[in-house]
């Protein structure tokens, strides 16, 4: 998507040392204040990952119990959120359905991530052939319609958690090569990888020790960005029944069963779950946002 | 410099052959690795009861018995010759099959694209002039919201406020009409259909343009012939449209473009919400039919529309900024 842009931006970044005299605290008050909106993602992205965690302790109900006596019960001081067709308390199903968007955006987010920075780094250190044949292949994966690689991924394999986090890593390989590949060309360039080379260093070091640290501003904000488009990719393709299926809470799963069908007669089995899965992806946003202007001194305001 | 330009578009013409290429191998061997059969899909669905000759039969008809090199060369010379075939499910030519649903996925993504326009340009320009001010950060939540927000999510919303709006303004509830008709047709009946799916992917692309727009105008706006500008005393008015805007809209065309090419394949799930029957609700019905000459025709032409449409931005590109086809 913005992978061109932000290519030219990243390129070069010298990741700058943190001044060690600073306390811990002072900085972390420090980048709130510079920072509001990045605070402000932080506090969502740390709420979601407590609430998946705590999920058991945190939730009212059973989320996969059903109780047909309280059937598309209101929003009330017992049911804060109501409850949906087949009487679940629907923040418990959110609450749990957090457990498994941070479950599938973060494994995702990191495996698809990694990959495309070792093989970005690679595809840009080693060059030539190779390098054109990696990008060519790349470009592939770029222009192949995502649905319909996470419908053969499902196809293939079934449908479940696992499958889908396969579906979903698969288009973020490319997407974070190509923009680690530009940073890594230009760190190519500076005299201390050749001096490495030319100290016997095998490949694999040269690649891991030397180019990779250097550049993990862009992985890092990749990463970030993949988690919250991982999370919007799993209720999407969980909403079309390619992935999480019933009874296992989802934010997507609770959008598809019945949502549409009783919006009018029970709007909050459509609002709050959206509500849930747009605050998720609104907060790594933020977050990512903030990062990348602290990562990237380019962008940074002067 | 007319040679430069030349050269440079044969050469990224020639970059696209193996991007199709490619893509038609990873289609062709995906979708054979799909376990079931088409033609034990088809004769469950007629009956229930089938023998192994007829199942042969049917297997020799859709040319499924042949070696898997030559079902592929029969599909690439396919391709290349702009000979779809005939779908294996229903039979009948695909090209037919594919316009009204192309027709209709078509119009969503141009509609969408133009949504997003109209919202990005002004809301991303008075966020980079108003940088850090109340204002910006409005602009900027409002995008962020608008890529947080799924858009099958805000589809079910639209739906929602229309049912409900219209019931509480003339006591009749009212839905978008269900069937399709092209635009010539009649006009009113077309537009209020898609107009609400148009808005719901609309808003999300704009998210991506408005903070396209916001940063590269930022960075415009340090170059030092806006600070000539300035100094020259020119309105404000006239250096952010003649001066700023031009020299930022150059990433803006891209993200436009790169996003309509996304929108052509990834209108899925709105498709879904809407109850559209677009090129989205086909591609789910092929793959699970394994309606192998469908899948593919329709996974060729998203792909050749994404290909086509980075080409066209690369030379548009290239055709602003000289720097990049000598590159």
């Amino acid at each position: 998507m913005d992978a061109r842009s932000e290519s030219q931006s990243i390129t070069g970044v010298e990741l700058e040392e943190p001044a060690k005299s600073q306390s811990w605290l002072i900085s972390v008050l420090d980048l709130t204040r510079r920072q509001p909106l990045g605070a402000a993602g932080a506090i969502i992205v740390i709420g979601m990952i407590f609430m998946a965690i705590f999920a058991d302790f945190l939730a009212p109900f059973d989320p996969v119990v059903n109780n047909f006596e309280m059937m598309h019960v209101a929003p009330s001081a017992e049911h804060w959120f109501g409850t949906d067709q087949f009487g679940r308390d629907v923040l418990s199903r959110i609450i749990f359905g957090a457990r498994t968007a941070m479950l599938v955006g973060f494994v995702s987010a990191f495996i698809g991530a990694t990959l495309g920075l070792v093989l970005g780094v690679a595809s840009a250190y080693f060059g030539g052939v190779f390098d054109l044949i990696f990008q060519r292949i790349m470009d592939v994966f770029m222009a192949f319609p995502l649905i319909i690689m996470a419908l053969a991924v499902v196809s293939i394999f079934g449908t479940g958690v696992e499958n889908l986090i396969i579906a979903i890593t698969i288009p973020f390989v490319p997407r974070c090569a190509r923009v680690v590949r530009s940073s890594a060309l230009a760190i190519r360039e500076i005299p201390y990888v050749d001096a490495a080379r030319a100290l016997g260093y095998s490949h694999r070091r040269i690649i891991l020790r030397h180019m990779v640290p250097n550049v993990m501003a862009p992985y890092l904000i990749m990463i970030t960005a993949f988690v919250g488009q991982a999370i919007l990719l799993e209720a999407s393709l969980t909403f079309l029944g390619l992935g999480v299926q019933e009874p296992t809470p989802a934010w997507g799963l609770m959008l598809q069963g019945g949502a549409e069908e009783y919006a009018e007669s029970a709007p909050w089995m459509a609002i709050f779950p959206g509500l849930a899965i747009s605050l998720a992806v609104f907060g790594f946003n933020l977050f990512g946002d903030a990062l990348r202007d602290v990562l990237d001194p380019k962008l940074r305001a002067q | 410099m007319e040679n430069a330009v030349y050269q440079y578009i044969v050469k990224r013409l020639f970059l696209m052959i193996p991007t199709l290429i490619g893509a038609a191998i990873l289609v062709f061997f995906l979708l054979r690795l799909i376990p079931g059969d088409i033609c034990e899909l088809r004769m469950a669905g007629t009956g229930g009861y089938f023998d192994k000759e007829a199942l042969a039969i049917c297997q020799t008809e859709l040319g499924l018995d042949q070696s898997i090199m030559v079902q592929f060369a029969d599909f690439v010379w396919g391709f290349i010759t702009f000979d779809l075939g005939n779908s294996m499910w229903t039979g009948q030519p695909i090209a037919e099959e594919i316009s009204l649903r192309f027709h209709l996925s078509l119009q969503v993504a141009i509609m969408a694209t133009l949504t997003a326009i109209f919202i990005a340009i002004p809301l991303g320009t008075i966020s980079a002039i108003k940088q850090d001010t109340w204002i910006d950060y409005l602009v900027r939540a409002f995008s962020i919201a608008g890529i947080a927000m799924p858009s099958f999510w805000l589809g079910i919303l639209i739906i929602l406020g229309l049912l409900i709006g219209t019931q509480a303004y003339s006591g009749i509830p009212w839905m978008p009409p269900i069937q399709f008709v092209p635009i010539w047709e009649d006009p009113v009946h077309n537009i209020s259909q898609l107009i609400w799916p148009a808005v719901a992917t609309g808003y999300r692309y704009s998210a991506v343009a408005t903070r396209m727009t916001r940063s590269t105008l930022l960075e415009v706006l340090r170059e030092d012939y806006v600070r000539t500008a300035r100094a020259k005393g020119l309105l404000e008015k006239v250096i952010i449209n003649r001066h700023a805007l031009k020299n930022a809209m150059l990433p803006v065309v891209t993200i436009f473009g790169i996003e309509f090419a996304f929108l052509m394949g990834g209108l899925v799930v709105t498709e879904q919400v809407f109850n559209l029957n677009g090129l989205g609700k086909l591609f789910v019905e092929s793959v699970g039919n394994h309606d192998f000459t469908m899948t593919q025709a329709l996974v060729m032409l998203v792909v050749t529309i994404f290909v086509f449409t980075n080409f066209i931005v690369d030379i548009f590109y290239a055709w602003l900024d000289p720097r990049i086809r000598y590159n």
